[in-house]
């Protein structure tokens, strides 16, 4: 008998699969293996035929539907409605589904839809006596609870990280399926607006540099943008920085932001209270610059650099400029 | 322009901790969701300016009355609490069908949501109990106003290049963030009105909801084990000059890889 199937739903922009979709291919691929299965990503988007040969060096089967998520439909609800489809013709098992903000979209509405079972926020997923085993962080990084299915199927949305995207050696399948979109006709996009020179994306960014109330202003910030841009790195703050204007909502980290999981996160000037802690703890490597070594910061961090931020920034950056050439 | 605003009592952020049954411990110190408290600040503005009233709606145990009392001090006209020992261990399939069976018992024009909670941080509610309830659904809102026909809602929903302008008939269902903007501090007099406010109760039989279809005995997800996370090492603490800092930083992000 044929073992259970896992599909991964896989955003696409610019024609290719984000990195977090990467890594949900790479995750289903893993989790195929260990339950001796079938992985399936399901790249739905504009380009989606550009995008499935990058896919399918991930995964062993890839499904490619050709969607205008660009167009005057919230993407979340054309995605849904595609997904929704598309699980009537294809059977999963479980299915893996981004936490990005479409993905959390249209997890809601597929749970709805097709009245699954779902697990949110997982940290990484394993497999064991035949269902996934995920694991989340709980209460600001207190706790970790394994979660599970009690029937066979259900939705797991998964963060950035749980795994590193993987090429697999051989190409997969790519099939190419059509499938008519059916999005809710009382929402419209009327205008996309682009704000200027849009940040690098905190959610992928292997480095992200982070600035707190200690960088003490807007002009501040060329610190924390010089360092990033010394790491190839993007630009992150805590909610006091993003309050005061400094720094867009969608570069905040922490409980009313994001939750990030980069290679490396550089806190500058951050104390490290509770609600950005959650955000941000389980970087791989955490470096804190900050004046005073009692800050909670002292107490997560990897290496902590005791002195005044404008004296050392600048100097890291150089210094990581002058390693990296 | 009536609005329903879902309101989460979660436990106040840093005392979280698990009960003796491995649940969240809802009994004490709970306080209105942080991202829900930015959705009802911009409820209580779009019915100062449009008329109409507020309606907080929460499902949770005694303890949630404190987030409904701010809620209230803060403006709200009224409040809703699902309240049911049948309720305790729901997962989030029962939560969205609790949650969708009390919406439709109430009169609205919008209903809004926070983007995510505190506890739970899985953001993915909203959407559920829109589409089960077949509302309109606009999400990661940082500004929402009524369309110039006062009949629909129009809400900038922040992308990550900037935000795009959605707009839908009402009554619809907006999940908010808090771009939304700071919420109001109860005003002595806001508290003291609070007091003679109605809170309407109900239950699962209210509701029409069969014991057997919610609770920890219909939970679909169940918690394998709850343990602390491995420690981190500790910090190396660098105490000396800029310079010489710098070059320990260096060799210790070289050694793990990472310049």
């Amino acid at each position: 008998m044929a073992g259970p199937v896992i599909l991964a739903l896989a955003e696409l922009t610019d024609g290719q699969p984000t990195r977090l979709s990467l890594e949900l291919a790479t995750l289903a691929s893993d989790l195929a293996v260990a339950a001796g299965g079938t992985a399936v990503a399901a790249g739905i988007g504009p380009r989606a035929g550009n995008a499935a040969p990058t896919l399918a060096r991930h995964v062993e089967r890839v499904i490619s539907v050709e969607a205008a998520t660009e167009a005057d439909a919230p993407a979340a609800i054309v995605i849904a409605s595609l997904l929704a489809a598309l699980l009537e013709q294809q059977t999963a098992d479980i299915v893996l589904l981004p936490a990005s903000p479409d993905g959390k979209d249209v997890a809601g509405m597929l749970a709805a839809r097709l009245d699954l079972p779902i697990l949110v926020n997982a940290a990484s997923v394993a497999w064991a006596d035949g269902r996934p085993v995920v694991e989340m962080s709980a209460f600001g990084g207190r706790l970790v609870t394994r979660s599970t299915f009690t029937g066979a199927t259900g939705i797991v949305v998964v963060r950035p990280g749980a795994t590193a995207a993987r090429e697999r050696g051989s190409e997969g399948s790519v099939e190419v399926v059509d499938l008519e979109a059916a999005p809710d006709p009382r929402v419209t996009v009327v205008e996309r607006v682009v704000s200027a020179g849009a940040a690098v994306s905190i959610d992928d960014a292997p480095v992200v540099v982070a600035g707190g109330r200690g960088v003490a202003g807007p002009e501040g910030f060329a610190v924390i943008e010089d360092l990033a841009d010394a790491f190839g790195g993007a630009v992150a703050g805590t909610r006091a920085v993003v309050d005061a204007g400094w720094l867009p909502y969608a570069q905040q980290v922490g409980q009313t932001g994001k939750i990030i999981k980069p290679a490396l996160y550089v806190a500058v000037g951050i104390s490290g209270a509770i609600q950005h802690k959650v955000g941000m703890q389980t970087s791989g490597t955490i470096v804190a610059i900050n004046r005073d070594a009692d800050a909670p910061i002292a107490d997560f961090a990897d290496l902590l650099i005791v002195g005044d931020l404008f004296e050392v920034a600048p100097r890291l950056a150089a210094a990581v400029r002058a390693r990296r050439g | 322009m009536d609005i329903l605003v879902l309101v989460k009592a979660v436990p106040i952020v840093g005392n979280e901790r698990l009960g003796a049954d491995e649940r969240v411990d809802r009994t004490v110190g709970l306080e209105a969701n942080g991202n829900d408290e930015y959705v009802l600040e911009a409820a209580l503005k779009l019915t100062e300016a449009h008329g109409g009233e507020v309606t907080l709606l929460t499902m949770g145990p005694t303890a949630a009355q404190e987030a409904l009392r701010k809620g209230l001090a803060m403006g709200a006209a009224r409040a809703v609490h699902v309240i049911d020992d049948g309720i305790a261990g729901s997962d989030a399939r029962a939560t969205a069908t609790v949650l969708a069976a009390a919406i439709g018992r109430q009169r609205y024009d919008l209903v809004l949501a926070g983007a995510d909670t505190s506890d739970g941080q899985g953001g993915t509610l909203a959407s559920a109990i829109a589409t089960s309830l077949d509302l309109p659904y606009l999400s990661y809102a940082g500004r929402i106003e009524l369309t110039d026909d006062g009949r629909g809602v129009r809400v900038q929903r922040l992308s990550p290049t900037g935000y795009d302008v959605l707009e839908a008939a009402l009554p619809a269902l907006v999940m908010g963030t808090q771009v939304l903007g700071e919420p109001r501090y109860p005003s002595l007099r806001g508290i003291m009105a609070a007091r003679s406010k109605e809170t309407t109760t109900l239950s699962l039989a209210d509701l029409g909801i069969a014991p057997d279809r919610v609770g920890a005995g219909a939970a679909t997800t169940r918690v394998l084990d709850a343990t602390p996370p491995p420690a981190r090492a500790g910090a190396t603490v660098l105490r000396t000059d800029p310079e010489s800092a710098v070059a320990a930083t260096i060799d210790f992000l070289a050694a793990r890889g990472l310049v």
